[in-house]
Order: structure tokens, then C-alpha cells, then sequence
């Protein structure tokens, strides 16, 4: 149990998607221009990294590792797909955002109308593809890690991109030099917010 | 096809050259378009693995971009998602597995941000954009252009990051060799930490916007 919240701290705060990553850095940057929106959007990759990490998990598992197949028989124990897991993580990915979408769609529409245009771009997601594939590559042991991670990871993005929108919608009314504003401010911004996260490299777990 | 239609413009006409050298400034796809953001910051802490990624871009782009412009009519629109990230995926894992055979080390240097070309929304962007409306040969100088634009910018936020963070230039200790270090000179080992990646970017879009007055938001 500690073990998994330590997972879950660790993916917020030291391995933050954003400012670790720069995971969604696209996404992060196009919609943070106001608290509403952002709040959707980082909703919404809560939601959908908490499902297709675990699900990409159990196709790692069971699909795509060496030895993964040995279910099938004796013949399979030798065989290696991993060379397949970017095409199929991606596949996942598109078709969760897509299911995930509909089942929002019919039993919760308040939420489907907040979320609006962000779901089915969050399938071009890097942070998403790229919860799937650091998954992989830590090799988390079960898939209740893996759900950790994931919603971790979810949270990270969330409170990077309500951050940096909060700042935004107040620097609107500072006098940057003209030059920097819009997109270069907002950079500047994120590596210092990048640089406040890495003090929490210093905590163990 | 007939004659007139194959001769109407040659290879190189002025508005395919726009196609290269536009998205190396005007419309360059970090710093105007904000398109492949992710992928470019976090491989920039050295030259070496800037370069092989801006390479594997530049291989990718240029090829979906041939590759969804030969199909766009046969894509239905619906579907097209789908179709496009097939495509990218694809390629990828050959561009990862070329990697793995010929240039291990870097590879395992970039790590994740290989297959992260697949949602680098350059390529995406690029093939919603234009190979979706464009016969190939300009979707190839299409691709090709952008993928300089993004490469550009990767090499120099790396040539800065290396130069001033290790004091090297591709592996080669060039603060050493000039005797820098005797005088009191210290690495910035702040500049190898992902954060100044952020405010590099930050001051070329500075400078180019300064520049070119065009560029400025409200």
C-alpha cells in the first residue's frame, strides 16, 4: 500500500509530466489561456491516463514482452513483440479516448459538454502515449503500480496546467515587453515553475 | 494527366522554395506554430542525441507527408485520425529499430522520446494541415522545411546547453582545450537541468520576435 502512494507522489511531484518531461508540452501550452478551460482539459487527462495505463499494462503484460505469449504454449515462450508496442499503445490510446468519449457522452453529459473539444485531442496527447511508454520502461510490477502511475502522472498534468493558467490570466494585466509576450513569457514561466518543482527531487521514497 | 498540367510548374518554383525556407523563420513550427514542443526540449541537454532526433523527425515527417498525400483521396474523412497515426506509428518503429541496429547508445539516450515522434504534434499538425490538400512533391518540401525548422531550433538550444552546461561541443571539451577552467571558469550545471531548456526556448522566441515585429501577440 505505502508502496503504491509513494508511486503516486513520486509521479506528481519529482517526475512531474510537465516540467520533468516536458510531456504535453503542446496541449499545456495551446489551452492554458484561461482556468476554465485548462480545468477541463487536465480533467480529462486524469481520467484518460488512469485507464490506458493500466490497460497498456496488461497488453505489455500479457501481448507484447518477451515470453509474454507463453500462455498460448510451449511454442510461445520465445516470442518478443515489443518491437509492436508503439503501434499498439497508440491504437489503444485512440480507441479508449473514443470509448471513454462515448460512455462520457451517455451517462454523465454535464461533463462531456465541460470537456468538449478536449477528449478526442487528447488522443495526440504526448503526456498520454508517454505515460504508456515510461510504464514500460520502469517496468512497474503490477497493474495496481501502473493505475498509480498513471493517475499520478494525470494529477502532475493537472496542477501544471491550473498553475501555469492561474499566472496567465494575471499577466495579461503586467506590462511585458512586447516581444515576449504570449508565447515567450509563458515559456520563461514554465522553466521557473520547472525549476520551484526540482525542489522536490531532494524528497525520498 | 495531360502535358500542360504535368509542366505547370517546375521543380523549384518560387512558391515551392516558400514551402522549404518559410517555416525556417515566418512559420517556424516551435517558435510560431508551437508544434513539437514536447520532444524537442527534452532531448537537448547535448548535441549528439539534438541531431540524431532531428534527423528521425526530419526522415518521418517527410515520408508520412509523401505517404498521406498520395492517399488523401482514398482517406475518409471520418477515419482519418486513425489512418494518419497508423501511418506515423509505422514508421517510427522502423526509424526506432534503424536506431537500436546502428546507433545504440543514443538511442538508449533518448529513450521514450523516440516513439514520442508518433504524438509530436509536428507531424500531425503537418499532415492535418497540408498533406491532407497537397499534391506530394510539395507535401515532401513541405515536410522537409519543417522538419529544418524544428531541427534548428533543437541545435541550437543544444549547442547552448552543451557549450555552457558541460563545456563541451559533441563530446569534444572545447572549455578545456581553451584554458578556461584555469582561470577560475565553472560549468553551469544548472543549463543540463530540463527547466533552462524552457527558458532557452524562451529567448530565442525573444530574439526572433524583436526582430520581426510581425511575430508579436497582443
Amino acid at each position: 500500500m505505502q508502496e503504491l502512494f509513494n508511486i503516486f507522489v513520486k509521479s506528481i511531484f519529482i517526475d512531474n509530466m510537465v516540467f520533468a518531461y516536458f510531456l504535453g508540452m503542446c496541449s499545456y501550452l495551446a489551452v492554458s489561456k484561461t482556468v476554465k478551460t485548462s480545468f477541463g482539459l487536465g480533467i480529462a487527462v486524469i481520467f484518460v491516463l488512469g485507464i490506458t495505463v493500466p490497460v497498456d499494462f496488461l497488453i505489455n503484460r500479457y501481448l507484447l514482452s518477451q515470453g509474454a505469449l507463453s500462455w498460448l504454449g510451449e511454442g510461445f515462450a520465445e516470442v518478443d513483440l515489443s518491437f509492436l508496442s508503439f503501434i499498439m499503445f497508440i491504437a489503444v490510446i485512440a480507441s479508449m479516448v473514443q470509448l471513454v468519449e462515448m460512455v462520457v457522452e451517455k451517462f454523465a453529459p454535464a461533463l462531456y459538454n465541460s470537456l468538449g473539444i478536449f477528449l478526442p485531442l487528447i488522443a495526440v496527447n504526448c503526456a498520454i502515449l508517454g505515460g504508456s511508454l515510461f510504464m514500460q520502461e520502469r517496468e512497474y510490477e503490477s497493474i495496481a503500480e501502473a493505475t498509480s502511475f498513471g493517475l499520478g502522472s494525470g494529477v502532475g498534468f493537472f496542477l501544471a496546467i491550473i498553475g501555469i493558467a492561474a499566472i496567465r490570466e494575471k499577466i495579461k494585466y503586467s506590462n511585458v515587453p512586447a516581444p515576449l509576450r504570449g508565447l515567450g513569457i509563458t515559456f520563461i514561466i514554465t522553466g521557473l515553475m520547472g525549476i520551484a518543482f526540482m525542489s522536490f527531487m531532494g524528497i525520498k521514497l | 494527366m495531360s502535358e500542360e498540367v504535368i509542366q505547370k510548374e517546375p521543380l523549384f518554383s518560387p512558391k515551392n522554395k516558400r514551402l522549404i525556407f518559410n517555416p525556417l523563420s515566418k512559420e517556424n513550427p516551435i517558435t510560431v506554430q508551437v508544434l513539437g514542443i514536447c520532444s524537442a526540449l527534452a532531448v537537448t541537454a547535448k548535441l549528439e542525441p539534438a541531431v540524431v532526433m532531428s534527423i528521425s523527425v526530419l526522415a518521418v515527417l517527410a515520408i508520412a507527408n509523401v505517404l498521406i498525400s498520395l492517399l488523401r483521396n482514398t482517406i475518409p474523412p471520418r477515419i482519418r485520425i486513425i489512418v494518419q497515426l497508423v501511418v506515423i506509428a509505422s514508421l517510427v518503429i522502423l526509424v526506432d529499430q534503424v536506431l537500436k541496429a546502428f546507433a545504440y547508445d543514443v538511442s538508449k539516450q533518448l529513450s521514450v522520446f523516440v516513439g514520442l515522434i508518433i504524438t509530436n504534434c509536428i507531424i500531425m499538425g503537418r499532415l492535418e494541415a497540408f498533406a491532407m490538400g497537397n499534391k506530394p512533391w510539395p507535401a515532401f518540401l513541405d515536410g522537409i522545411g519543417n522538419a529544418l525548422g524544428y531541427a534548428w531550433i533543437l541545435i541550437v538550444v543544444a549547442f547552448f546547453r552543451e557549450l555552457l552546461g558541460s563545456g563541451t561541443i559533441w563530446g569534444y571539451p572545447i572549455m578545456e582545450t581553451l584554458g578556461l577552467y584555469k582561470l577560475g571558469y565553472e560549468n553551469n550545471g544548472f543549463m543540463i537541468l530540463p527547466p533552462m531548456a524552457l527558458i532557452v526556448v524562451g529567448i530565442i522566441i525573444w530574439i526572433q520576435r524583436a526582430r520581426d515585429k510581425e511575430l508579436i501577440e497582443d
